[in-house]
């Protein structure tokens, strides 16, 4: 009985108020597309550096014949700056960075190098000499590139200390500019969002001020009268989550998995596996909305 | 059953009360006016008594229940023993007269087969049997305030607070309206009603209580509407 009369009248002032209850429900979508949609970038961040910080490398190329950077003077590196050079790696302030050193000489460089690119047209004006031979450095945390830097560039006999992470410095700070451009539009469309969901329980009151006027008359209880419009505000807002998620969803499957999973391969990207997971998030995130602006309106507007 | 005891009621701070120590108290089963001038105090009085108002000072006790210290979540079911009827109906015209009166059963959560037997046999007594599915809109002024009063009456409540029941209608319609809070009466309930209508407290001749700016100035057992005449 009490179910189902509250259930009835849950359809009455959603559909009394039907401009403002689909305004709500457009807010929340587009509010938390953008919540989604920051959230996804995170992950596709942490994806990407999970799979590629494991493979990056930092390179300390040392001078090859004919280098005109200042520590190269010397010529070709000798074997006395390699051994120099090695020695650093392995004390004790640097070796506890370090999770695996790997020497590739010139000959070793010039064999990947030819199998590489052999077939280029300019492969023929190259030859062994123009190699370097090189460190490959695997750190414990990539993060800490700049310690093996502050060692070893500037040293005789290193050309360059490159790390292979900056190569996606800036395709990360897009992403990182992206998620906060999408978290200011999600942080103003969400205040939007509140704002509209305490007007739409407002004007229902209001619309219904007779209604519960008597129920307070005839003993309902407070929570019995105020039930119905907090769940006009939670069924609008999930409403709008549960687009938002279908709007992820479509997004993640033909735009990511679809078509930039099919033209760029190389990169781990996010899926709608990943969707799902922030789905219930996002419903919850609406749910809280709704329910923090009914709680904040009624006591205002429907008191005892 | 209503008890008053000193209560003050002083809406804005240093404004004349709107009661002034006022000490009453009302027997089960009695019927009484209230009466006086617009501004006396007599709306404020059944606001106190629906603790729709705290008084200022003082203490009203509703079946010995002290409503100052009632708080607040019990105040619905306190409210469930005492009906309301307004001069203004205070139906909702998009419900049928039956859905009106079940209403009051539903908001507070009564079982359906409950609501089916009682709701048609209290419209029977208020004498709107066969006009269940008129809106309120269809019916006359008099016919309004009997689903008014069915509505107020339908949960059986041991007290019924009447505002001016008869201030819009006729007196032959106030006289049919009367006749039926007679009878509601003589089924126990204790009946408080506030009214302008010297005509009816003449006749009824009821206990009359008179408040004059806020100030208890007459109890009468058996009493007319003023006291000069």
């Amino acid at each position: 009985m009490r179910f189902q009369f509250i259930l009835s009248e849950i359809g009455i002032g959603l559909r009394r108020n039907l401009s403002m209850t689909i305004s709500v429900i457009l807010v929340t979508f587009v509010s938390l597309t953008f919540v989604g949609a920051a959230v996804l970038t995170q992950m596709q961040i942490s994806k990407f550096k999970g799979e590629w910080y494991d493979k990056v490398e930092i390179s300390v190329y040392l001078c090859p014949q004919g280098s005109t950077v200042p520590t190269c003077a010397g010529g070709e590196a000798t074997t006395e700056q390699i051994d120099a050079v090695e020695d650093l790696l392995e004390s004790p302030d640097v070796a506890g960075e370090i999770q695996s050193t790997t020497f590739e000489s010139k000959a070793d460089a010039w064999v990947t190098f030819s199998e590489q690119f052999n077939d280029r047209w300019w492969f023929n004006s190259v030859t062994e000499d123009d190699m370097n031979a090189s460190f490959r450095i695997k750190l414990t945390d990539p993060e800490q590139y700049q310690v093996i830097n502050d060692v070893l560039s500037g040293r005789p006999g290193v050309e360059e200390v490159r790390d292979q992470r900056q190569i996606f410095e800036p395709l990360f700070l897009v992403l990182n500019r992206m998620t906060l451009l999408s978290a200011g539009l999600a942080g103003v469309m969400l205040l939007a969002a509140v704002l509209l969901i305490t007007t739409t329980i407002r004007l229902s009151a209001l619309s219904r001020k007779r209604e519960t006027g008597i129920m307070r008359l005839v003993g309902a209880s407070t929570f019995f009268i105020q039930l119905p419009f907090m769940l006009e505000g939670a069924i609008a807002a999930t409403v709008g989550a549960l687009m938002a998620v279908v709007g992820l969803w479509v997004a993640v499957r033909f735009l990511i998995e679809d078509w930039l999973g099919q033209s760029v391969q190389w990169i781990p990207y996010v899926t709608t596996t990943d969707v799902w997971v922030i789905a219930p998030v996002l419903i919850g995130v609406a749910f809280l909305l709704a329910a923090i602006s009914s709680i904040v309106t009624l006591s205002r507007y429907t008191k005892v | 059953m209503i008890r008053f005891e000193n209560v003050t009621k002083v809406y804005a701070r240093g404004a004349r009360p709107a009661l002034d120590d006022v000490s009453l108290e009302v027997e089960r089963g009695e019927f009484v006016f209230l009466v006086g001038a617009s501004g006396s105090g007599k709306s404020t009085f059944l606001r106190l008594v629906l603790r729709e108002e705290r008084a200022t000072s003082g203490n009203v006790f509703i079946a010995g229940r002290d409503l100052q210290s009632l708080s607040n979540w019990k105040v619905p079911s306190m409210r469930r023993q005492i009906g309301a009827v307004f001069q203004d109906f205070r139906l909702l015209p998009n419900k049928t007269v039956y859905e009106n009166v079940a209403f009051a059963l539903q908001v507070i959560g009564k079982p359906r087969h409950h609501i089916m037997t009682t709701v048609p046999e209290t419209l029977e007594m208020v004498g709107l049997a066969g006009k269940e599915k008129r809106r309120p809109h269809e019916l006359s002024g008099g016919e309004q305030q009997r689903v008014a009063i069915a509505r107020a009456f339908v949960n059986r409540p041991s007290i019924l607070l009447c505002d001016e029941p008869t201030g819009n209608l006729d007196p032959t319609t106030s006289l049919g309206i009367m006749r039926l809070l007679d009878r509601i009466n003589r089924t126990g309930t204790t009946v408080v009603m506030a009214t302008h209508d010297d005509e009816i407290v003449d006749q009824m001749r009821k206990r009359v209580i008179e408040l004059s700016t806020g100030e208890l100035v007459r109890d009468q057992s058996r009493g007319v509407y003023g006291s000069a005449r």
